[in-house]
């Protein structure tokens, strides 16, 4: 959450609800909605850090609001994410775990534990394609997260017909 | 973005629970025997398909998913078990009696389309239906139906070999159903296309489902698999599973239940 809000800063200063609706467009309905406590707690944390500063603009018919903006600091600090490679995706597999172990200690049928697994990824990408079918063709962002993750999970049906190929 | 109403995949069929059997297989098997060596691709394949029904074969290489497909279309004879089309039994006809078989009931398409290249476009859709015998005026209506509903109707004097992969398979599906087969039976369709002419091709399948298309499509496309009403997934000549797709519960997560953004 920190270095994208510090990246919609560096566009133009912002109050929190103002940043939530940016996320949002900009990834589209397949994205998780951000938390808003969350966006607070962190715009916090990086003014405590020097990364922003903010201030109160008054408004006639609201509390005021809270406004910030992105501090030299805190550009620099945008900078240097920017410039670094990223982290190629973690992929923290639960399944696997499960497909080695459980049959070693008799707790399942190997076969059984892919058949199941490979419905729920069938159903997960009945969800994935139905959100691509019902994107705005116009939103490259948000078609892209959909293709992303439709590429991931194809991966992972892959790896689960070469575990099927060499495990069963 | 704003939260467009859904737009391009018509909801699947309304169908009872209970459709009439349109496909039946009985303990099929396929041996292919040659120079001495034998090789079980098909080893007692019970499936069923219902009228209306759309079901995708999965399953990884040499699993004998192409095989099952063309037995089932007669395109190679099984070496023993049943096929039923229809109520009727079709696994002992004739070579002859499987090509008129195919001409009023199955239709197909392949991975590599497989049109003809020395023929227009429009005279391939046009073929079997003037096989089946519909004049050719009626041959010609409903060649022009099919290419406009699959966006094609400018290519119709177009040689194939003109035509980008996209559009030669969405020829290829215009002449698959031309004769409205009872069953379209489909070998890998996307599996030499790209990422947005597989998408085409998706929508137009799923149309063709949503108006009481039967399909059975073997692929390793789990998107294409995914808007199918059931997967069979067979490995080693056998079916090890066969169930319904069941949607997972859409909540808040969207595609954050496959991919989560850092920063």
């Amino acid at each position: 959450m920190r270095q994208p809000l510090l990246a919609l800063l560096a566009k133009e200063p912002a109050h929190g609800y103002e940043l939530k609706l940016a996320l949002e467009q900009t990834f589209g309905q397949a994205y998780p909605s951000p938390n808003i406590g969350q966006i607070y707690v962190t715009l916090k944390r990086r003014e405590q850090d020097g990364l922003v500063r903010s201030e109160d603009v008054e408004q006639t018919t609201r509390p005021n609001k809270r406004v910030y903006e992105l501090t030299p600091a805190g550009r620099e600090a945008l900078r240097a994410w920017v410039g670094e490679p990223s982290d190629g995706p973690r992929i923290r597999d639960e399944f696997f775990i499960k497909l080695i172990l459980a049959p070693m200690a008799g707790l399942a049928d190997r076969m059984e534990l892919m058949n199941s697994q490979r419905r729920h990824y069938l159903g997960i990408m009945r969800n994935l394609t139905e959100l691509q079918a019902e994107a705005d063709p116009a939103d490259a962002p948000a078609r892209l997260l959909i293709e992303g993750a439709i590429l991931h999970l194809q991966a992972d049906l892959d790896w689960l017909e070469r575990c099927q190929e060499e495990l069963v | 973005m704003s939260r467009t109403a859904p737009k391009g995949l018509p909801p699947p069929p309304e169908r009872p629970a209970e459709a009439p059997l349109l496909l039946r297989t009985s303990k099929l098997v396929k041996v292919y025997r040659a120079d001495g060596i034998t090789v079980e691709a098909v080893r007692g394949v019970d499936i069923e398909l219902a009228i209306g029904e759309f079901v995708a074969i999965m399953g990884p290489s040499g699993s004998g998913k192409s095989t099952l497909l063309h037995v089932l279309g007669g395109l190679e004879p099984a070496t023993s078990g049943e096929i039923w089309l229809r109520g009727q039994r079709v696994d002992g006809l004739s070579t002859a009696a499987w090509a008129i078989l195919r001409r009023q009931h199955i239709g197909f398409v392949f991975q590599f389309f497989n049109l003809l290249s020395n023929m227009t476009v429009a005279d391939n859709v046009e073929l079997p239906a003037l096989l089946a015998g519909a004049t050719p005026r009626q041959a010609r209506k409903r060649r022009e139906e099919l290419l406009t509903e699959l966006g094609i109707a400018d290519k119709a004097g177009a040689a194939p070999a003109r035509l980008s992969g996209g559009e030669q398979q969405r020829v290829a599906l215009a002449r698959a159903l031309a004769n409205e087969p009872s069953v379209l039976l489909a070998d890998e369709p996307t599996g030499n296309l790209d990422s947005s002419n597989t998408r085409d091709v998706l929508r137009l399948l799923r149309r063709a489902h949503s108006q009481g298309q039967a399909i059975l499509m073997v692929t390793h496309d789990a998107r294409v698999a995914s808007l199918a009403d059931r997967v069979i997934n067979l490995f080693d000549g056998m079916v090890a599973d066969d169930a319904k797709i069941v949607p997972i519960p859409r909540g808040l997560n969207g595609v954050g239940d496959v991919l989560e953004l850092r920063g």
